[in-house]
């Protein structure tokens, strides 16, 4: 420092110096007040977002809840070989036959034409039927003995039993009259229909039963197709955040290309649907409505993300580390691979994670490629249809009967569920690998 | 002040030959001749043109206030320029009488050959071993467990880091002392088996008892290593160097025994900076 610009500072000192208390105890309490605010505003803020948050998950879970529990019905059924033909077990009429059977237990009498087992036979679910019917198939020589059957009951039955519909409502306004609601209170006294965590939601495919509707098939739709989209995303988008971020010169051609890739993370969703649409299927003739198709959308909607997760973890990590390995004659290469990528792991991870789980939750793009159609069965392959989970969910919820309503919720719990797992995995990786320096 | 920016000797007849007389004076051939080093970040000139003789086995030390480009030419010495895109170096750097800035040089070779240790300690954050064994590793030094466990603990002896750290060669090397830690980097750096050890301030970031550590350290290894470093102690200069150069607005103003740069400076401007007349 040269002496003319020491002097300079000491007069600036003096000069500040007689007032500088007052100046700063005026200060003082407008200083504080500005806390004070800036501290109320953020804990509205905060309040707001818990409200809301819990608002949802209040609507969500009171409305999902009750799908979680189902109702199942178990009886003896005679596989009456009057009624079953050996040679065409396939031309009876189980549900007659099994509807038969139980009043005939519970001691209803039928009518002279048919209208008291025709509504009985809506109170329990023809699952019962198929089962027998896939029973007699097996093991042909059940013909003329006695199975035990389990089956969930129907759908509006299962909501009577869990108060969902009540006496209250007047007859005409509910599915359910007042004397299947006699049957269904004697077949639950008798010990017939039971309460139970509902494993269809979770071992059965999709149905036009809401009964026998489950997501199964959702979830297997969903898993394949996030499976694609990681295999596509993640190598692709670190590849590129690698080049671009450590290997790229820095000229106007790359600043071009990293403004693009800001923008593509903006793209409305919708629009790599469309694109997928046009392209892949379209143009590449891909399967419509399968997850490989699916996976390719999500991949360049994820890949953005991706690349901009990886290059911001790379960028942290310090550059001294990079000289140290090239001080002591690493290649550009072998310091990246080396040293750079494993401690830029964590955040790449946790960014990718990240932009997988949303792609989990994503629908319109899925729409715009077909992926909404109702597939009862197990995706065989990522070739063939299939639904996942957020389409399944509006699908269920634009169904008219109100059992799928509630399943809707379920779906969506299920949903959120497998989103929070993968969020906590991304934080659990990021804590068991997150290295200090 | 034009003595000091332009080559003394043309460059092709000077080259190999020590140009300053303090340096006849000594037995030891250059291991580096600079000539007319000017390094421009971007269009903005940080070097103007440095000629200097670097002695084998000694330790040079470089001086000079902040921002006067020490850095800057001790990045030239291993090519670590290279990795700044707008970095740009003219001139030519001899090692061994071999042009550094040669496109057939291989700077990874070259760093191999010219090691480096930076200001603030730079361990990976792996284990001590791991650290040591990274560059004998990837020159493949070592072909067997037994042989780089020695190259590991030659390198940490050489380094007098071995006795602190024996029993925990496979704990975390960032989990260790500044000092240690800086030692543990110039056993890195040994470990490669280097001819040259590039010091940035090796010791700005240590308190005096591990800056004492690095200066006997220093001191044992100049019977083996060239050595530059960068230092803003004039004591550490005077301490640890046989021969100093003294850097000012990026042209070399001085240079020679440390004994005469500190006790009968020629320049002005060392004279003021040795005697905290500025910087
Ligand atoms: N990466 C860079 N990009 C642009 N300019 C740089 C860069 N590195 C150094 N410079 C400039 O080059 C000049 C010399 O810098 P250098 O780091 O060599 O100084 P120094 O002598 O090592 O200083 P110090 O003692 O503070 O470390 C300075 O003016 C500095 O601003
Ligand atoms: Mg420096």
């Amino acid at each position: 420092m040269t002496d003319s610009a020491q002097s300079s500072l000491a007069e600036t000192r003096d000069v500040a110096k007689p007032d500088l208390k007052t100046k700063v105890a005026k200060r003082l309490k407008s200083r504080h007040a500005a806390e004070l605010r800036f501290r109320a505003y953020g804990i509205l803020a905060v309040s707001v977002a818990v409200l809301f948050l819990g608002i949802l998950l209040e609507r969500i879970i009171h409305q999902g809840y009750t799908a979680f529990v189902t109702h199942s019905i178990t009886t003896e059924v005679y596989l009456d070989p009057n009624r079953i033909d050996p040679a065409d077990i396939m031309g009876a009429n189980y549900d007659q036959m099994i509807t038969e059977q139980v009043m005939a237990k519970m001691g209803v009498a039928e009518d002279e034409y048919g209208t008291t087992s025709g509504e009985y036979k809506e109170i329990l679910s023809p699952d019962l039927g198929f089962k027998a019917l896939e029973a007699l198939r097996d093991n042909p020589k059940l013909l003329g003995q006695k199975i035990s059957l389990t089956s969930p009951i129907a759908a509006n039955a299962d909501l009577y039993y869990k108060g969902e519909i009540t006496r209250d409502i007047v007859e005409a306004d509910r599915n359910v009259s007042d004397q299947q609601m006699v049957w269904m209170d004697a077949l639950k006294t008798k010990g017939l229909v039971t309460s139970h965590f509902n494993t269809y939601l979770f071992t059965n495919t999709d149905s036009t039963q809401p009964e026998l509707a489950g997501l199964l098939g959702a979830i297997m739709g969903s898993a394949m197709m996030l499976l694609v989209t990681a295999v596509l995303a993640i190598p692709i988008g670190v590849g590129a955040a690698l080049f671009l971020e450590e290997f790229a010169p820095k000229n106007r051609w790359t600043a071009l290309i990293e403004v693009n890739i800001n923008n593509l993370a903006a793209v409305p969703s919708i629009v790599y649907g469309l694109l997928g649409l046009a392209v892949f299927i379209n143009w590449l003739g891909m399967p419509r409505s399968s997850p490989l198709v699916g996976g390719v959308v999500l991949a360049l909607m994820a890949l953005p993300t991706v690349i901009i997760a990886t290059r911001s973890s790379l960028r942290a990590v310090p550059p001294s580390i990079r000289e140290a390995a090239l001080g002591i004659g690493a290649s550009k290469t072998q310091a990246v691979f080396h040293h750079v990528l494993p401690l830029a792991m964590p955040g790449i991870m946790t960014g990718t994670i990240i932009s997988l789980a949303h792609a989990l939750g994503e629908t319109a793009p899925l729409l715009m490629i077909g992926m909404i159609s109702f597939v009862p069965g197990l995706p065989e392959s990522v070739t063939s249809a299939a639904s996942v989970l957020p389409v399944q969910i509006f699908i269920w919820e634009n169904a008219s009967e109100r059992a799928f309503h509630e399943r809707t919720a379920a779906a969506i719990i299920v949903l959120l569920v497998f989103m929070i797992l993968m969020n906590l995995a991304a934080i659990l990786l990021r804590r068991r690998f997150e290295r200090r320096w | 002040m034009k003595l000091y920016t332009r080559p003394l000797y043309a460059p092709d007849t000077s080259i190999g030959k020590p140009r300053d007389p303090s340096m006849t004076t000594s037995a030891t051939t250059p291991k580096f001749v600079a000539r007319d080093v000017k390094v421009y970040y971007g269009d903005k000139p940080a070097l103007h043109g440095i000629d200097i003789d670097i002695l084998d086995k000694s330790v040079t030390a470089f001086i000079g206030p902040s921002g006067c480009g020490k850095s800057t030419f001790l990045r030239c010495l291993n090519r670590m320029n290279d990795t700044i895109p707008s970095a740009r170096v003219e001139g030519t750097i001899l090692l061994d009488g071999e042009d550094l800035n040669d496109r057939k040089v291989d700077p990874v070779v070259l760093r191999a050959r010219v090691g480096m240790v930076f200001q603030k300690p730079n361990p990976f954050p792996k284990t001590i071993y791991e650290n040591v064994a990274y560059g004998p590793k990837i020159h493949g030094l070592a072909t067997s467990k037994e042989e780089m466990d020695h190259i590991v603990e030659s390198s940490l002896k050489k380094a007098s880091l071995w006795n602190e750290v024996s029993d925990r060669l496979h704990q975390q090397g960032t989990g260790l002392s500044g000092g240690q830690q800086q030692r543990l980097v110039i056993a890195r750096a040994i470990a490669v088996g280097p001819e040259v050890i590039l010091m940035d301030e090796p010791c700005s970031a240590l308190d005096p008892i591990a800056t004492a550590k690095i200066e006997e350290l220093i001191d044992e290894l100049r019977q083996q290593f060239c050595i530059v470093i960068v230092t803003h102690s004039m004591a550490q200069a005077a301490r640890v160097s046989q021969k100093t150069a003294f850097f000012h607005l990026g042209n070399l103003v001085e240079v020679g025994n440390t004994e005469d740069i500190f006790t009968n400076p020629k320049d002005q401007r060392t004279q003021d900076y040795i005697t905290g007349r500025f910087g």
